[in-house]
């Protein structure tokens, strides 16, 4: 039977919505026994959410005040001391996981099968290179434990189950100490979360202002949806680095996604394939993102988003 | 702070649109534009920076590639590192065997700091900073936005999907590049002249020792499912009507 451990990302408190899908990824191995390791100062809230994830075998914790913040350097020999024994480990295709999962590769002595798109067989996986202009079947050699991040947009969040044992792992300890969490700065926690948003839209370069990047706010916010930019913007200053939607940016799938006065650089378009719906406004009538769009308007984005708002009402 | 090592790897141009083989071999690279990785660029343009503030006194770049990496290095020496050092290597290099070269090259250089690029936009990995961090046993601070050195500290703002996270880490330390940390300098042509006359030392990858690592098989080679092309509407209303009939508003 292949043994999965699969290391669960968490933030106050709570279970990522990566994890579901890392989870997800898991089950299309044939036979897997999946384990959910969570790592954290308190972990049981987090634990008993993970037990509750359909197809999860077992959850294992640490609790230590080390594991406050996700540290890579912290976390990463722990998950090896717990990893041994694993046929495969796997990990988010978030920050956090591909922080930490190539520094537990690299202990284990392998390399990481980088975002995982499909499960061809046990050993066979699809991922993307090249922003995903270049899709490739890799086959790992047997014997060789396969350490993995799973690209979150590929899959979907798994369903509930009576819960999972939770076990208590054995502490490896040993902390180093040359690595300290300072502080984190996060955005706007009102509106829906970019990467697990149903909906969201997006604005590019011709919003030209950090003010008039208002007005993709306010049509987000009448129709529910999470707001979304181009790397350009970002540069640009009109909205944080962490609504980038791209190759280095989040990759998403929501089932809509409205892409306003964004021209849809390749690096851009690589972040939103797997959307249900894509949505494009642009003045420009050649912009590349039409050529990805199942509907495409166009028009002035200044004239177009206040008539979609009053035709909504 | 004595010494910099960055790293630069010979990557497809940024602008090139790539095409897979026909028959589903590899990628097609005969007569395409190749130059630095544009993170690895990022990470050489911060080195210089701290040089040009007095925080350290030397840049050294290296890469690991073909005989022809050398261009990217000259490059490099002409942005405005002392020397360069060449792993030459015939055929790709994976993450872990070049995290090991890193960690031999560390060892001879004795840096204070390795800044490498988050990830090559060839393979996309973002694998390498993480592996030389783990083998070294040192700090790693990856997809950084900012750094700042004092009393042989580093203090790293990181993009991370949730925002902006600040971190410190001792030094000797590992850092990896995000887009938003520096603007890269333009090269003179007074510069590239005098980069002619810069060390460059070629070593072959076979004299540090690493073997290969053949437990990724690649088979195959294929373009992404292409989304089917759709429609165009005439006015915001068509658009209105086009999302309610699909329920999607």
């Amino acid at each position: 039977m292949a043994s999965i451990l699969i290391v669960a990302e968490h933030a106050n408190g709570a279970l990522n919505p990566a994890t579901a899908k890392c989870v997800d990824c898991a089950r299309g191995i044939d036979g897997a026994d999946i384990h959910v390791l969570v790592l954290a100062d308190s972990p049981d809230a987090i634990a008993a959410e993970a037990a509750a994830l359909e197809g999860v075998g077992k959850v294992l914790t640490v609790a230590d005040a080390a594991f406050a913040a996700p540290l890579a350097a912290a976390l990463a020999p722990q998950v090896v001391a717990t990893a041994s024994g694993y046929d495969y480990v796997f990990g988010p295709s978030t920050t956090f996981g591909k922080d930490l999962m190539p520094r537990v590769a690299a202990l284990l002595g392998v390399n990481q099968l980088s975002d995982v798109m499909e499960v061809v067989d046990a050993r066979t996986f699809k991922r993307p290179i090249y922003a995903g202009n270049a899709i490739t079947t890799v086959r790992v050699r047997d014997g060789y434990t396969v350490v993995a991040t799973v690209r979150a947009a590929s899959y979907k969040a798994v369903g509930s189950q009576d819960a999972a044992p939770i076990e208590s792992a054995e502490a490896a300890g040993g902390t180093p100490a040359h690595t300290r969490f300072v502080s984190v700065q996060t955005g706007d926690s009102d509106r829906p979360d970019l990467q697990t948003a149903a909906r969201v839209i997006s604005g590019g370069r011709a919003l030209g202002s950090a003010d008039n990047f208002e007005i993709i706010y306010d049509l987000a916010d009448s129709v529910g949806a999470a707001v979304g930019a181009s790397r350009a913007a970002v540069d640009a200053g009109y909205v944080p680095n962490e609504l980038q939607v791209g190759q280095t940016g989040k990759i998403i799938a929501p089932e809509l996604y409205v892409a306003i006065g964004i021209s849809g650089a390749i690096q851009h378009l690589t972040g939103i394939k797997d959307a249900g719906t894509i949505v494009a406004i642009n003045k420009d009538e050649d912009a590349p993102i039409f050529e990805v769009a199942d509907i495409g308007l166009v028009g002035d984005l200044f004239k177009v988003i206040p008539e979609i708002k009053s035709a909504l009402g | 702070m004595d010494k910099i090592l960055v790293g630069l790897k010979r990557v497809v141009d940024y602008n090139v649109r790539i095409r897979v083989k026909t028959d589903g071999s590899g990628v097609e690279t005969d007569g395409v534009k190749m130059s630095i990785n544009p993170f690895d660029e990022i990470a050489l343009e911060e080195a210089l920076r701290i040089r040009e503030r007095g925080e350290a006194s030397e840049v050294v770049v290296f890469s690991i590639g073909p005989s022809d990496a050398q261009q990217q290095l000259r490059t490099g020496l002409a942005m405005g590192a002392d020397r360069a050092i060449l792993v030459e290597a015939a055929d790709a290099v994976d993450p872990l065997s070049a995290a090991k070269v890193i960690t031999k090259l560390i060892e001879a250089e004795s840096p204070e700091l390795v800044i490498l690029g988050k990830q090559a936009i060839d393979n996309d990995n973002n694998q390498t900073g993480q592996m030389v961090a783990a083998l070294w046993d040192r700090p790693q601070a990856t997809f950084a936005s900012k750094v700042e050195l004092a009393d042989g500290k580093a203090t790293v703002t990181r993009e991370v999907d949730a925002g902006l996270e600040t971190i410190e880490v001792d030094l000797p330390a590992v850092v990896t590049t995000d887009l938003r940390l520096n603007e890269p300098r333009y090269v003179k042509l007074p510069d590239i002249m005098k980069a002619k006359k810069k060390p460059l030392d070629t070593t072959p990858i076979a004299d540090f020792g690493v073997a290969p690592d053949d437990a990724f098989e690649v088979s195959e080679y294929a373009p992404p499912p292409q989304r089917s092309k759709g429609v165009m509407v005439e006015d915001t209303a068509a658009l209105v009507a086009a999302l309610k009939d699909k329920g999607l508003i």
